[in-house]
């Protein structure tokens, strides 16, 4: 008999330490695809980043009256650069900002028609919005996957487990500048 | 939210195994009706499933591109397709791109294969190209992204080549059972069993008929519900369902037809691929749930793109539906709101645009089929096809000969 009972515990047991791993395990792989998720952000403003040089070369033969235009999305874009290893808030900060000066630079583009008929200039505009709209996305599945991360860290049972070995919630993308929510559509055609 | 739709997996279990029991049946009758021996028909059978499954599982993929006369791309080929297949790419959290393709046909249609995460494809047709704009290839690519996401496109195409075998070994059955057959009967009742022998080829030719059929609407109970599935990820990834809504108007409102598909790729499609000539796509699907009912249950999700609201707008579309997603997928978070300012505005479609979208598809399609360009010295450009069968032509504005 005590063995009976001896050997349900022993199973109790077993049986919670698999649950127990099982969740953790979980855990560790949604807190990881939010860091995944988090890096692949970067790569698309790093990609933005290489886009402007290419573009302010293409665009500067035609834009005479431009210089103050072209200015800012340089400026815009070295502290952007800088603003990589700078935290969260200041870079989110900065990229708004480059957004803005593109989002400008693109608005001006509209009264140069040679410009607009340049194959180059079109492979370059196809580029970048569609790296303003992989930035956005690549934001969005880090928000998507931040709240299925803290879904499981606030849920139960999970939120034991998570409890227990220390799981932070993460923290959501949002867009700061005020004026950002409007300015990062680039848009073209 | 993005990969937890597991509950299908059962469903589709049972569906593989009933689709090669079907097979197997096919096989054995076969082999008795025409050889007078079950067992050799059964290994016959079981060899061919085996030898079909493997296939389908390292080739699977390429046999259905090219069965639909897929061309690969590559980045710089077609920027714009490439650039939304990548965008869909990173909104759905895929890890791997897939590979791009086009087929050169004017009917609206697209499909996405592969066999694991790894290996996938997604292949849209030149008229698709030309018709849609990027929100609403948005929204036809996010769809194609949900199936290889829910994996549904691994199933599918072990399922099509099973299905395909079942389809050519019931026609070719039956013309055996006809003109071969009926020697083999006389065979049979000149040894004695004559009746047994009619009973069973009788009963071949009937499975032979049915057995395609069969196939198909095993095939059918599943693929209805991961479309609707399908739809509701293109919303929740976009954030837009208006994008796949509006471009599902534009394919219903298409009467071309695919060229080349048959009875195994066709579920594979957007839409169903077999329509009459010149009748509209509306509600005629079977592969598929009727069309304008998905636009309208997308139009129905009143700025609010998760799960849960599609479910609920599907129920208002089905007065007193009992839902579609499975409930794993409604635990999540119910109000996730479209997005308030577009990443890209809807592009006004004007003229220009619309041309433009033309002239880059054909110019992508003649590079694709190996056609040459030749500009004269007068600057008319020509297209030379790649068996043109001489060195020089006759220009028909200026009469200069050029070099080809």
């Amino acid at each position: 008999m005590a063995l009976i009972i001896g050997l349900v515990i022993i199973g109790i047991i077993v049986v919670l330490l698999l649950v127990f791993a099982g969740t953790y395990n979980g855990l560790v792989g949604a807190r990881n695809q939010v860091k995944n998720a988090w890096a692949q952000i970067d790569v698309q403003l790093k990609r933005r980043h290489d886009l402007i040089p290419n573009l302010t070369e293409t665009v500067k033969g035609y834009m005479k009256h431009e210089r103050e235009t072209l200015e800012a999305v340089t400026n815009a874009r070295s502290l952007a650069i800088k603003a990589v290893d700078g935290g969260v808030a200041a870079q989110s900060k900065a990229e708004g900002e480059l957004s803005q000066a593109l989002s400008r630079l693109m608005a001006v583009v509209e009264s140069y028609p040679d410009l607009k008929a340049n194959q180059n200039f079109l492979a370059l505009q196809e580029e970048l919005t569609s790296t303003e709209n992989k930035i956005g996305f690549s934001r969005q599945f880090y928000n998507d996957s931040v709240l299925k991360y803290n879904n499981q860290t606030q849920m139960f049972p999970s939120n034991i487990v998570a409890s227990m070995a220390g799981f932070k919630p993460g923290e959501f993308f949002e867009v700061t500048a005020a004026d950002e929510r409007e300015a990062p559509k680039v848009s073209f055609s | 939210m993005w990969e937890q739709i597991r509950d299908n997996q059962v469903r589709s279990t049972i569906l593989v195994t009933a689709m090669g029991i079907l097979l197997i049946m096919v096989g054995s009758l076969l082999g008795q009706a025409l050889l007078g021996d079950w067992s050799f028909g059964l290994v016959i059978s079981l060899l061919i499933w085996l030898i079909m499954t493997l296939i389908a599982y390292f080739q699977g993929d390429s046999i259905l591109l090219s069965l639909s006369g897929a061309k690969k791309i590559g980045p710089d080929d077609l920027p714009r397709l490439y650039n939304v297949v990548e965008e869909m790419k990173i909104a759905s959290g895929l890890e791997k791109m897939p590979d791009v393709y086009i087929i050169d046909d004017p009917a609206l249609n697209a499909f996405a294969t592969g066999r694991d995460k790894n290996k996938t494809s997604v292949a849209v047709t030149a008229g698709l190209l030309q018709r849609l704009n990027r929100d609403e290839l948005q929204g036809v690519l996010g769809h194609e992204m949900a199936h290889i996401k829910n994996r549904d496109v691994m199933l599918m195409a072990i399922c099509s080549v099973l299905l395909g075998t079942i389809v050519i070994l019931a026609w070719y059955g039956t013309r055996f059972l006809f003109w071969g057959g009926l020697g083999g009967s006389r065979r049979g009742s000149s040894s004695g069993g004559g009746y047994a022998q009619i009973i069973i080829l009788i009963v071949a030719v009937v499975l032979m008929i049915l057995a395609p059929i069969m196939a198909q609407l095993i095939y059918l109970a599943i693929s209805r519900k991961r479309e609707y599935l399908a739809d509701s990820s293109s919303a929740l990834y976009t954030r837009y369902p208006e994008g796949l809504a509006s471009a599902l108007e534009k394919i219903a409102a298409s009467t071309e037809q695919m060229k080349s598909v048959n009875n195994a790729t066709a579920p594979m499609y957007i839409i169903n691929p077999f329509r009459k000539k010149e009748q509209v796509a509306e509600d005629l699907t079977s592969t598929h749930p009727p069309i304008s009912e998905r636009i309208r249950i997308l139009r129905a999700m009143a700025g609010n793109v998760s799960f849960a609201a599609y479910n609920s707008a599907y129920n208002q579309v089905h007065k007193g539906g009992g839902g579609i997603m499975p409930g794993s997928a409604l635990s999540e978070t119910a109000q996730i709101p479209e997005k308030e300012i577009r990443v890209q505005a809807i592009s006004a479609d004007t003229i220009d645009a619309k041309n433009e979208r033309a002239r880059e598809t054909s110019e992508v399609l003649w590079g694709l089929n190996d056609y040459r360009s030749v500009t004269c010295k007068c600057g008319t450009k020509f297209k030379m096809p790649p068996d043109f069968f001489s060195d020089t032509f006759q220009c028909p504005h200026c009469g200069a000969i050029n070099r080809i």
